[in-house]
């Protein structure tokens, strides 16, 4: 339970290149809480892949620009 | 704190003060009149009424204190709900056997209806638990 995602993300540094979005305005153009959002950009919970393409489409960047994984399973 | 947060709480809450004023008034007379007079039916099933009553108001109150995120459930809710409502399914299964082992001894009917409701209460108490833990410290 509560486990800490592996997932890494840019969506603050992402936040701040794009007007200084706010969560909730990210979490209009997603669709999602604004509590979400940040769980996510906390590391507090991992998205559906659904919802990480939603994401980074809000941001018009590729999926790995908004979201990485370690290699070798750190 | 989002909509669904809040509504986990506002159950929790309800469930443990109702439960707790019921078993506090019929088993406050266990050991004073035999178990078999004790009248534990009607406060039962006014308990069981009070929670789904009082729970449908705590909603409507967090929903009027926050309107704008009232309709608000996403996949994360979702998820989380669904995680705890397995871990309290998983509970409620083991508890049942308490009830379960007191009806096979011939326990009086009035220590199996409660050790039913204790199981319930148990099992919803710490489904919420679950839930609001994940949405405190991640998921």
């Amino acid at each position: 339970m509560g486990k800490p995602t592996k997932v890494t993300n840019s969506i603050r540094a992402l936040r701040f290149a794009n007007d200084e979005m706010t969560q909730a305005d990210l979490a209009d153009r997603v669709g999602v809480t604004r509590q979400t959002i940040i769980a996510i950009e906390q590391g507090r919970y991992s998205p559906s892949l659904e919802m990480a393409f939603q994401v980074a489409r809000a941001f018009s960047v590729p999926l790995d620009e908004v979201f990485r994984y370690p290699e070798n399973n750190e | 704190m989002s909509f669904e947060e809040k509504g986990r709480w506002a159950y929790m809450i309800v469930v443990l003060i109702v439960s707790a004023v019921y078993f506090a008034g019929v088993l406050g007379q266990v050991g004073v009149i035999p178990v078999s007079e004790i009248g534990y039916v009607r406060p039962m099933i006014t308990a069981i009424i009070a929670t789904i009553v009082a729970t449908i108001v705590a909603y409507i109150v967090v929903a009027i204190s926050a309107p704008s995120e009232a309709d608000k459930k996403d996949e994360r809710d979702k998820n989380i709900n669904r995680f705890g409502e397995s871990i309290g399914y998983s509970v409620l299964g083991l508890l049942i056997l308490l009830p379960l082992g007191l009806a096979m001894a011939e326990f009086e009917p009035f220590w199996i209806a409660n050790a039913i409701y204790l199981a319930g209460v148990l099992a919803a108490t710490i489904s919420s638990i679950v839930k609001i833990v994940a949405y405190r410290r991640g998921f």
